[in-house]
């Protein structure tokens, strides 16, 4: 599917609401890679700039009922799926008012009252947890539908492939979302995906295996809406594969040795904000000036999130001991 | 009203009886109807050893058979308890941690913590552990010590009908996720047990016999075991006061301490083993609370570190039986300081 392919159309207000997502991500995971420059962001961070599309693609064809497990890799799927950006910030800063209370960080953000079931620190870790939302949703006839991101690596996981099992046996509201950004930390997924494509796998597990170029924003949303409403209509899930590259590199620090320019020809060529203005430019439906203002609006949303996470109360020795369990 | 049933029926009854009064708990596991696609009879099986039968015809949809795919179903199980359900997940023999443990250390035990407070997940994973049934290395586990080990499960360990059908109901009415140990040699054996639904708390331990001599501590199988060497003890002229623990974490330390300032002699018994195990927590928690009313040293009766061997001949060697337990106590009743 490509630019050009036939979409559904989205409003003026819905393609202004995709925009804002898509660039409060980009903007989000750009500030943080210039604030862990400066040693005040503490532990592992892994920045999603560059996927954008994915996330919200597939996120802004979802709705309250459903729920998305995310990766180590999970600002942008947290952001699409709507938790607040400044506690997401302070979580990151590993702040008392950050989205976990600063007891989770960047790999663990959850909310699960947006139904967005937490980045997640282990590769594999989300597809057999969204088997089970989406076998709650069956149940419960809520016509909810579950969302597994997971990366190229966790292709290769035991977890993956048996969650794919699992959700076609149980005829799940289930879709698996395999973002392809060229690389498991530092080793190329054209070496460790036997196959030649993560989608062809589809085929073993008795579902639609779709590709998508990831850096095209419409080619995801019209993918996913069709996967999402054959979802929710008891048709099963899907496997998508987004194909794109990551901006930064594995985690804040990497020094990406192993890579060779396809960065500057993806943020020169393929990238999913400067596409899609192009795109929406071209036909008239937003002016250069909407997407302006949306840009502004984001740079000083993202300001006053730094702002506030770094003058934001650190935990207290009190809340070492909290909330292991409900009750003990 | 109790009447005598065994610890098999008494697990099937609280399933029952908690599907009945909350339509959120839901039964899933590798062949816990069994049959499924194939193309005779449906609900089989009720489980390997029949532990869920005739829960598919009374409960329709909500006892589900599994693929072979540890992982996939128990993390399932989890994440549906993150959505509303109360799930019951069967991981046939503990053994099989080894191919889903992730989902369960990793996911469930710190989702309350790492997401700060903010989630709740009722699960129960239901398995079978334990030697003495010739099932070899692979299929006669005692791991509870390494649940035990992980903050945010609860661990639950029970020795009798009347206990596995009370620590159940409360597993499966409990917000945390709980990890439920059954042991095989067990299933067959009756006793009384109400009719009506009922809870029994975690971490309240159970003196199941009281004496003064020497204090035993243990749990699931081997607490009948200590019962039989405590009855020839008694004989012999030693009483013994035997604690069930029922649970590991939460672990009820008070009964423990209690017991050991009354007696000043402690014998913990345990089928895992020794090493960071129920028996070294136990020894650890007496050392350092109860050292002044030790009068002995603290004895453990322990599985060697092996892994369970399948000849009989060594299996029986390889259980603590009776009269280890009836040597260790007689070793620090004689003792003085």
């Amino acid at each position: 599917m490509t630019d050009t392919a036939e979409r559904r159309a989205l409003t003026r207000e819905q393609l202004l609401s995709v925009y804002r997502t898509m660039r409060s991500i980009r903007e989000f995971e750009e500030r943080v890679h210039a604030e862990f420059a400066t040693g005040e962001i503490p532990g592992f961070v892994h920045l999603y700039a560059g996927e954008e599309a994915s996330a919200v693609g597939v996120c802004s064809n979802l709705d309250d009922r459903d729920t998305i497990a995310s990766t180590h890799r999970g600002h942008g799927h947290c952001i699409a799926k709507g938790v607040d950006v400044s506690e997401m910030m302070a979580e990151i800063y590993g702040r008392r008012t950050g989205s976990c209370h600063g007891k989770g960080g960047s790999m663990h953000i959850a909310d699960l009252s947006k139904g967005m079931l937490g980045a997640n620190g282990i590769v594999g870790g989300g597809p057999p947890l969204i088997c089970g939302t989406a076998l709650a949703a069956k149940i419960k006839g809520t016509g909810g539908v579950s969302v597994a991101f997971f990366g190229d690596g966790a292709s290769n996981q035991g977890t993956t492939l048996e969650s794919m099992n699992l959700a076609s046996v149980w005829n799940l509201p289930a879709i698996f979302i395999a973002e392809n950004n060229g690389y498991a930390e530092a080793t190329s997924s054209t070496w460790s995906v036997a196959s030649d494509n993560i989608a062809d796998r589809a085929a073993g597990f008795g579902m639609p295996g779709v590709i998508v170029d990831g850096f095209d924003f419409f080619a995801v949303h019209e993918t996913a809406s069709e996967a999402v409403s054959r979802a929710r209509e008891g048709g099963g899930p899907t496997l998508i594969e987004m194909k794109f590259t990551r901006y930064f590199g594995h985690f804040e620090g990497d020094q990406q040795t192993y890579r060779a320019g396809e960065v500057e020809h993806a943020r020169a060529e393929l990238d999913c904000l400067r596409r899609f203005a192009a795109r929406v430019i071209e036909t008239g439906e937003l002016a250069r000036s909407d997407l302006d203002a949306v840009d502004a609006e984001v740079a000083t949303m993202i300001d006053k999130a730094v702002d506030e996470a770094k003058a934001a109360p650190l935990p207290t020795e009190a809340d070492l001991l909290t909330d292991v369990y409900s009750h003990y | 009203m109790a009447r005598t049933i065994t610890y098999r029926e008494a697990i099937n009854e609280a399933l029952a009886q908690e599907m009945e009064r909350d339509e959120s708990v839901i039964v899933m596991g590798e062949d816990n109807a069994g049959g499924a696609g194939s193309p005779g009879e449906e609900d089989a099986w009720g489980g390997v050893l029949g532990v869920t039968k005739g829960l598919y015809h009374k409960f329709p949809g909500r006892v589900l058979d599994t693929p072979i795919s540890e992982s996939a179903f128990i993390g399932a199980a989890i994440g549906a308890a993150t959505a509303g359900m109360r799930p019951v997940a069967e991981l046939m023999f503990v053994d099989f941690m080894g191919v889903c443990f992730d989902q369960i250390y990793n996911q469930a035990a710190k989702f309350r913590y790492m997401f700060g407070g903010k989630a709740v997940t009722p699960v129960v994973i239901r398995t079978m552990y334990g030697a003495g049934l010739r099932a070899a290395a692979q299929h006669s586990q005692c791991l509870y010590p390494l649940f035990t080990h992980i903050p945010g499960l609860k661990v639950v360990v029970p020795s009798t009908p009347y206990d596995a059908k009370g620590l159940l109901t409360h597993a499966i009415r409990d917000n945390d996720p709980v990890m439920f140990f059954e042991h095989k040699a067990l299933y067959d054996m009756a006793g009384p047990v109400p009719e009506e639904g009922y809870a029994v708390p975690f971490g309240e331990a159970n003196v199941v016999r009281e004496g003064g001599d020497v204090t035993i501590v243990t749990l699931g199988r081997m607490v009948h075991t200590s019962l039989e060497a405590a009855e020839q003890l008694a004989a012999a002229g030693v009483q013994c006061e035997v604690v069930d623990l029922r649970t590991t974490s939460p672990l009820d330390e008070d009964t423990v301490l209690e017991s050991v300032e009354g007696t000043g002699r402690v014998v913990v018994v345990d089928e895992a083993h020794p090493r960071c195990s129920v028996a070294t927590d136990i020894s650890a928690l007496v050392a350092k609370k109860a050292f002044g009313a030790l009068r002995a040293p603290i004895e453990m009766v322990t599985a060697p570190h092996t892994p369970v061997p399948f000849s009989s001949t060594l299996e029986d060697l390889y259980m603590p039986d009776a009269q280890r337990i009836v040597n260790a106590v007689k070793t620090i009743a004689e003792w003085t300081r």
